[in-house]
């Protein structure tokens, strides 16, 4: 079923139009990667999705799961369950990690009428999540991101993912900044979490991370539209012949 | 300064003088006060240290004299406890000591503490030179009256080499009265060479009538004596509470201050250090949250008077709402006091347009190789901190208010009495809106 419908989005960013008219299909359960050059609106489309502040849309429509996805609240769209893996996650200095997952876990439970989850089941849920995302338990005793590696803030990120468990996963440059072994860590927490009722938007520059989380869908982003999508070859063909050869076969726009 | 005693607060203070003491140098040291707050009157705002803090609202108001009444006010005891602080304990209400609401049963071994009222009917000598001073500054109108009004207050010595471990807490409580009345305290601790000593000072509301108190207190550190202070103001809201605190640490002495400003309507603390002796300590750390229409105002002012002598000072301020906080940290690094070490930062936030936060550091260096550093800073919630929280789920209400205990907090993190810390971090966020 269709669970994310973005139809002729236009955005700008401090009065710059990024986003010209993207349209773009995911299915429950698919992985689709958002590849193109630097500046094409990748990381916009993210923002946007998620809600930050300065991104104003002008024109189009994001439906989730048939509700507008742009009249909600940054956080009402977390309790949705739209998740934006930041490509700089924020160091948050003082507030402590767990403390700071537990109140997002809750005030999304809170959001969705649900039980609000005490400390002794949350904790019973952390360790269940490190165990699967083999992530040692030193970073949740930390203050959010605060001092943290490059890695270690992008393996928090998936972390968060595990145990907030969106629907709608959007991994922002998640790969950008990792060596190999972090790359290989990032890219088995996100297969661990595939599953037939979520998905995955992958937003990325190369075709590295897609070696390790294979792509059902890519599309290939520039000057804020969608002007190429195929199946996981699309990257391998971008990786050898760059993006200056694109855009020569018809958009497909919603995929699927 | 301007017509004195034309003013209704000055008459009505000078109105209140004390009867007799029966010590001939304490009348003398009495009446002077008063003579040089009659002559004196109120500072205005032309006074650099009273800059900020305007008083002619103050001014014209009047307050009746003591409470005749106070041992019958009704004070919730349980109100006053704080979690793991089950030491000595005493407890003043509208200014008089409360014997049924104190703990100063089997005090341990080296503490003596007593109300001040007391100690002058036993042996009043050793508080002479405490209580004969003179102030002589143009900001110091309060210190005069406080020095000519005050009947009551702490009196607290610690033997030599005693370690008085359990901290002593020093309750001031504003209650209920037919009409808002004005009282003065004196407190005077001496930590004797070598001792150590943990206090809490607390100002409590039981009602939240506008009184208005002052509260005087002159703290001396022997030589190596160590002190852990914390100081927990949540007066009420109307109400209007002045002090001074005075350290003097001498050689190799240490003092540490935790200050969490929260209550009050106009709130002054003047916090003034001197580092007498060679190789002693200070490190203050202090939260200000004035809001609504609060005004909280805090001088800290730092003398390093000796060698290698070091204090390091932060102070957090989150203003919300249309309420002022002020802070001033000067540092002084004498003449001869070589080879100190001063460090003030004062970072603040704030939460509505119509707050306000005036932050003035100075320093002042006469001496050789000395390290300094001092920063302000006056901003608003980081918006990428904002929205991350927000994506993560949290409404941004509750956003905000972490963010701004997170802020807090960080002042708060070296204070090694577990229970108390969490304490003070949850009256901090209890204290910001939405939570």
């Amino acid at each position: 079923m269709t669970m994310l419908k973005i139809e002729n989005l236009h955005a700008r960013v401090e009065g710059k139009e990024i986003l010209k008219g993207l349209s773009l299909t995911v299915n429950a359960g698919e992985v689709h990667a958002i590849m193109g050059p630097n500046g094409a609106g990748k990381s916009t489309l993210g923002n946007v999705l998620a809600g930050r502040e300065g991104y104003e849309v002008t024109a189009g429509s994001i439906s989730y799961n048939g509700v507008d996805l742009l009249a909600l609240a940054p956080e009402a769209r977390a309790a949705a369950g739209v998740f934006l893996a930041f490509q700089y996650p924020v160091e948050i200095p003082g507030v402590n990690n767990t403390y700071f997952l537990r109140a997002a876990l809750n005030a999304q439970r809170k959001q969705r009428g649900e039980k609000e989850l005490d400390s002794m089941q949350f904790l019973k849920l952390v360790r269940e999540k490190l165990k699967v995302m083999q992530i040692s338990d030193e970073l949740l005793h930390r203050a959010v991101n605060t001092g943290f590696s490059g890695g270690e803030k992008k393996r928090n990120e998936i972390f968060q993912m595990a145990v907030l468990e969106p629907q709608l996963a959007i991994l922002d440059e998640t790969d950008s900044g990792l060596d190999i072994d972090a790359l290989k860590q990032v890219a088995q927490g996100v297969n661990t979490l595939r599953s037939p009722e979520r998905a995955f938007l992958m937003i990325t520059h190369y075709q590295r991370l897609l070696d390790y989380v294979v792509p059902d869908f890519v599309h290939v982003l520039a000057d804020g539209c969608i002007v190429e999508s195929g199946d996981k070859s699309l990257a391998l063909k971008l990786e050898d012949h760059g993006y200056s050869g694109i855009g020569t076969s018809q958009p497909s726009g919603a995929a699927a | 300064m301007s017509e004195p005693a034309t003013l209704p607060l000055v008459s009505s203070l000078l109105d209140a003088a004390l009867p007799p003491s029966g010590l001939a140098w304490l009348d003398t040291a009495r009446r002077e006060n008063s003579q040089a707050f009659a002559a004196g009157g109120l500072p205005d705002t032309r006074v650099e240290a009273w800059k900020y803090t305007a008083l002619r609202a103050l001014g014209q108001r009047r307050f009746a004299k003591g409470d005749a009444a106070a041992q019958s006010r009704a004070v919730d005891a349980s109100t006053l406890a704080l979690p793991g602080i089950d030491g000595a304990r005493l407890v003043f209400v509208n200014g008089v000591f409360r014997d049924d609401l104190s703990a100063l049963e089997s005090l341990p071994e080296g503490l003596t503490l007593q109300p001040l009222s007391q100690a002058l009917q036993g042996d009043p000598e050793p508080l002479r030179f405490a209580l004969s001073r003179h102030y002589r500054g143009a900001g110091d109108a309060f210190a005069r009256i406080n020095a000519a009004n005050a009947s009551d207050g702490v009196v607290l010595r610690v033997a030599a080499h005693a370690k008085i471990a359990v901290p002593v807490q020093l309750v001031f409580v504003g209650a209920a009265a037919e009409t808002d009345l004005a009282w003065h305290g004196r407190n005077v601790v001496i930590l004797g060479e070598g001792s150590s000593l943990s206090l809490v000072e607390q100002h409590a509301a039981a009602s939240e009538q506008a009184h208005l108190a002052t509260l005087v207190s002159d703290i001396e550190l022997g030589e190596r004596a160590s002190l852990r202070h914390v100081v927990l103001q949540n007066a009420a809201v109307g109400a209007s509470l002045i002090r001074r605190s005075s350290l003097r640490l001498q050689a190799h002495a240490q003092a540490t201050m935790h200050v969490l400003e929260l209550g009050g309507a106009l709130v002054r603390h003047d916090l003034q250090v001197e580092l007498a002796g060679n190789g002693s300590r200070l490190d203050t750390r202090g939260i200000f949250m004035p809001r609504s229409r609060q005004h909280i105002d805090t001088q800290l002012a730092i003398r390093h008077q000796a060698l290698h002598t070091v204090s390091s000072s932060h102070w957090r301020g989150v203003a919300n709402d249309r309420a002022r906080g002020v802070f001033r940290g000067a540092i002084l690094v004498a003449p001869g006091a070589d080879g100190s070490d001063a460090s003030l930062s004062n970072k603040n936030l704030l939460l509505s347009p119509g707050a306000e936060i005036d932050t003035k550091p100075e320093l002042e260096i006469y001496a050789d190789e000395v390290k300094a550093a001092h920063g302000a800073t006056v901003g608003q919630l980081d918006p990428h901190s904002l929205f991350y929280l927000q994506s993560r789920g949290i409404p941004q209400a509750e956003a905000r208010a972490l963010l701004t205990a997170a802020f807090c907090r960080a002042v708060l993190d070296d204070l090694p009495d577990q229970p108390l810390r969490e304490h003070l971090a949850a009256l901090v966020l209890a204290h910001l809106p939405n939570t």
